[in-house]
C-alpha cells in the first residue's frame, strides 16, 4: 500500500514549542513514533505532558502566535504535513485526517443544526450537492446509533445528549472515512456507561472501515482495551513505548509503573489508593536531569544530573529511563538485543 | 466571560431538551401547575412541550424561549404594539388617506383659503365643525396627518436602512478584526477608535454638504450612506468582542479541524453566534439614527421638500409654535412615541434574548 512498511504516519522528532511569559515551553520535545494501517495507537500522560499538542501538531492547529512547531516530521503516507501549503492541509483535514474533540458539549456549533454541521463536510471535500450531502449525513448519524436519524437530523445541538453529542462528533468525523482518526480524549466529558458505548463505536468503525486511530487518554483501562500499542508521555517526551499488552505486564519505566499502580482497583475493599508523589513539573524550567526525577522512587543521584536514554528493551519496546533495563527486568520482562 | 451570555438558554432548556416519548412522560410533563404564579421556569417551557401525533416532542428552540420573554415584559410588548402600528399606518396610510378623501400628502388646496393653518373645530369648508384633517393643516394648506403619515415613511426607511447599512459593514469589520486578531485587529480597531473620535454629525453634515444632491431622492441616498457610515463603529466593536471570546471554544477548533476556510468560519460560524447582542443592538440603533435624521432635516440637511420626515416637519412646524402649536406638537409626538417604543423594544430584546444581562 504504502512505500514505507505499512506505515501510515511517521512522526520524526516532533518539537512544538510555545512562547510564554513565563519562558520557553517546550510543550513537544522530540517525539517520534509510527503508526500503521489500521492499527490503533494510545498515548497517555498526565494534563500538560504533551498529548494534544502532539496531535494538534500533526495538523497544524497549533495556535501561531505563541505555539511553533519548530523542528520534526510529520509524514502522512509519503507526505511530510509540515511543509503542505495552508490550503493543501485544509483539504487533508476532514478528509484525510479527522478529529474527535474532548467535550461534546463544546464542540458542535450550537448554532447550526446537526445536519448542516454534517453536511459542511462532505460538501466540502467530497464535493456532495445538498440532497447527497443531507442523506450521507443521515446514514452518518444511523451508524453511530442515533435512533429517529432522519427527524433528529433537523435538530441543535442543545437537543441532544453528551452521549448523542459525542456520536454526533464521531458521525462527522468519520462522514469523509478519513485514513487517520485522532480522538482527544474522546470519552473524558462522558459518564461510564456512555464512555463504554462510544469506545464500543470506535472500535466497531474502525473495524468496518480500516482505519488507523490515535486515541489520547489519561485513563489507562482504555487503553488497555482498545489499543496496540501505548505512549506514555511525560513532560513533552515520550517515556515509554511498546505494545499494550506487553506495556502494562513488563513495564520498563518507572513512571509507567506508577501510573499503572494508581489506578483503582474495585475488587480491593479498603486501603490508600497510590498516588505519584509531587506534580507534574513546570515546563518552562526543567533542570539537566531527568524530569520526573523528583517525583521518582528509585530516583538516584545521576537522575537529577544527566538527561535519561531512550534505551531499546526490545523490538518494539523503549523506556527513557537510567535503570530502563533494571526496571524492566524487575517487572518480569526479557531485555533482547535484537533489534 | 468564558460563559457566553447567548448559551445560558441553552443550558436552561437542556433539561427540557430530551426526548419526551408520547405517553406517560409526555402526560405529566403536561400537568398545568396548581399554581400559575409560582410556574418554575421549566414547568413554563414544558407546557409548550406537546407531543401531537405521536412522535417525540420537539424542544423550544433559542427563539422561540426569547420570544416567550419577550412577550411577558408588558413594556416591550407595548412598544412593539406602538412600533407595529405605526408601522403599517406609515406604509398604507398615505394611500388610504388618498383612496378614501382624496388628497397627497402634498395636496394644497387653493379653492379655501380658511383651510390653511386650520386645526379641527374650525376645518369645515364653511368654517364650521369637520374632522376632515384631524391634526388639522400646515402653512400651505397640506393635511397634516398625512404629512405625518408620509413623514413616518421616510423615517423609518432612513432608521432600517441606514441600520442595515451599518450591520453589513460592521458585522463583517468585527468578525474579521476578532477572528484574526494580532496586528490586523490592531490596525482595524485603532481606525474604529479614530473615527469615533471625529465629531460624527459634523462629519455628516460635510458629507451631505459636499456632496449635495440636486434631487431630493439622491439627498436621501445620501443620507443613507452618510448614517451607515459613521453608525457602524460600535456595532464593529460588539461584534468584535464577540467573536474574540468565541474563536477560542472547541467547535472553532473543531471546525478548522475538518477543513473549513477561515472565511467560511468567520461567516458561517462565528457569526450566527453573535446574532443576540447584534439584534439587540440594531434595535436600538434604529431611533438613535432616526433621532439624527431627524436632528439633520431639523437643521436642513436632511431630507428635502417635497418628501418629508417627521424632523422636517417639526423644522417647520416650529415656525409657527406660538399661533399654530399643533405643526410641531403632533410630528414631534408621533416620533417621541416612536421613538420611545423602539427602545422599549429593544431593551425588552436585550433582556430577552441575554437573560444573564438583566440587572435584578
Amino acid at each position: 500500500m504504502s512505500q514505507n512498511d505499512g506505515n501510515l504516519l511517521e512522526v520524526k522528532d516532533l518539537r512544538t514549542y510555545f512562547q510564554t511569559e513565563d519562558g520557553l515551553v517546550k510543550a513537544v520535545d522530540g517525539i517520534t513514533f509510527n503508526l500503521k494501517r489500521g492499527e490503533t495507537l494510545g498515548i497517555v500522560g498526565e494534563s500538560g505532558s504533551g498529548k494534544s499538542v502532539t496531535n494538534l501538531s500533526i495538523i497544524r492547529l497549533i495556535p501561531d502566535p505563541p505555539g511553533k512547531i519548530v523542528a520534526g516530521e510529520v509524514i502522512f503516507d509519503g507526505q511530510d504535513l509540515l511543509l503542505l501549503s495552508t490550503q493543501a492541509i485544509r483539504h487533508v483535514r476532514g478528509r484525510r485526517i479527522a478529529m474527535i474533540f474532548q467535550d461534546p458539549m463544546t464542540s458542535l456549533n450550537p448554532f447550526l443544526k446537526i445536519s448542516r454541521q454534517l453536511m459542511e463536510m462532505t460538501q466540502l471535500h467530497l464535493g456532495h450537492t445538498k440532497p447527497q450531502a443531507y442523506d450521507h449525513a443521515v446514514k452518518m448519524l444511523e451508524t453511530v446509533g442515533i435512533p429517529d436519524a432522519r427527524e433528529r437530523a433537523d435538530n441543535y445541538p442543545h437537543e441532544f445528549s453528551g452521549g448523542m453529542r459525542q456520536r454526533v462528533m464521531i458521525a462527522m468525523a468519520l462522514s469523509c472515512e478519513p485514513e487517520l482518526l485522532i480522538a482527544d480524549e474522546p470519552t473524558t466529558a462522558l459518564d461510564v456507561t456512555i464512555q463504554a458505548q462510544i469506545l464500543e463505536l470506535i472500535k466497531r468503525l474502525k473495524q468496518e472501515t480500516g482505519t488507523s486511530v490515535i486515541l489520547i487518554t489519561h485513563d489507562l483501562g482504555v487503553v488497555a482495551g482498545m489499543t496496540d500499542h501505548v505512549i506514555v508521555m511525560y513532560a513533552g517526551k515520550i517515556f515509554e513505548q511498546a505494545k499494550t499488552k506487553e506495556l502494562f505486564k513488563t513495564p520498563g519505566n518507572p513512571y509507567t509503573k506508577g501510573l499503572l499502580r494508581s489506578v483503582p482497583d474495585p475488587t480491593a475493599e479498603q486501603g490508600k489508593l497510590y498516588q505519584i508523589p509531587g506534580l507534574p513539573p513546570d515546563v518552562a524550567h526543567l533542570g539537566p536531569g531527568c524530569p520526573f526525577a523528583p517525583r521518582c522512587e528509585r530516583a538516584e543521584e545521576i537522575c537529577h544530573r544527566e538527561f535519561p536514554p531512550f534505551v531499546q528493551l526490545n523490538r518494539d519496546h523503549c523506556s527513557l529511563c537510567h535503570f530502563a533495563k533494571e526496571v524492566f527486568a524487575e517487572s518480569g520482562g526479557q531485555v533482547s538485543d535484537t533489534v | 466571560m468564558d460563559e457566553k451570555p447567548t448559551r445560558l438558554p441553552r443550558e436552561l432548556e437542556l433539561a427540557e431538551k430530551e426526548l419526551t416519548p408520547h405517553g406517560e412522560s409526555a402526560q405529566r410533563l403536561m400537568t398545568p401547575d396548581p399554581d400559575p404564579i409560582h410556574v418554575a421556569p421549566e414547568m413554563a417551557i414544558a407546557e409548550d412541550v406537546r407531543a401531537e401525533d405521536g412522535g417525540y416532542v420537539r424542544g423550544t428552540s433559542l427563539w422561540r424561549d426569547a420570544w416567550r420573554r419577550l412577550l411577558k415584559n408588558k413594556l416591550a410588548v407595548f412598544g412593539l404594539i406602538v412600533v407595529v402600528l405605526i408601522t403599517v399606518a406609515s406604509v398604507i396610510g398615505p394611500a388610504l388617506i388618498k383612496r378614501l378623501l382624496g388628497f397627497t400628502p402634498d395636496y394644497i388646496p387653493t379653492h379655501d383659503i380658511r383651510l390653511v393653518k386650520s386645526f379641527p373645530p374650525f376645518t369645515g369648508p364653511e368654517g364650521n365643525f369637520s374632522w376632515l384633517h384631524p391634526m388639522g393643516t400646515d402653512n400651505a394648506g397640506r393635511d397634516q396627518l398625512a404629512r405625518v403619515l408620509q413623514g413616518g415613511q421616510i423615517s423609518l426607511f432612513v432608521g432600517v436602512i441606514s441600520t442595515l447599512v451599518s450591520l453589513l459593514i460592521g458585522v463583517s469589520y468585527g468578525a474579521i478584526a476578532g477572528y484574526i486578531g494580532g496586528r490586523v485587529d490592531n490596525l482595524m480597531m485603532r481606525l474604529v477608535d479614530v473615527l469615533y473620535s471625529l465629531p460624527y454629525i459634523i462629519v455628516v453634515i460635510v458629507l451631505l454638504s459636499m456632496f449635495r444632491s440636486q434631487t431630493p431622492r439622491g439627498q436621501l441616498t445620501l443620507l443613507f450612506i452618510a448614517l451607515g457610515s459613521v453608525s457602524w463603529l460600535t456595532m464593529a466593536r460588539i461584534v468584535r468582542g464577540q467573536v474574540l471570546s468565541l474563536k477560542n471554544q472547541e467547535f472553532v477548533l473543531a471546525a478548522r479541524a475538518t477543513g473549513v476556510s477561515i472565511p467560511r468560519i468567520i461567516f458561517r460560524h462565528l457569526v450566527p453566534n453573535t446574532l443576540g447582542p447584534v439584534i439587540v443592538y440594531a434595535t436600538l440603533t434604529i431611533p438613535q439614527i432616526m433621532l439624527t435624521e431627524a436632528f439633520l432635516s431639523f437643521l436642513g440637511f436632511g431630507v428635502q421638500a417635497p418628501l418629508a420626515s417627521w424632523g422636517s416637519l417639526a423644522a417647520d412646524g416650529i415656525q409657527n409654535i406660538a399661533i399654530y402649536p399643533w405643526q410641531l406638537v403632533f410630528p414631534g409626538v408621533t416620533m417621541a412615541l416612536t421613538l420611545f417604543s423602539l427602545n422599549f423594544l429593544g431593551d425588552g430584546l436585550r433582556d430577552a434574548l441575554d437573560p444573564q444581562m438583566r440587572t435584578v
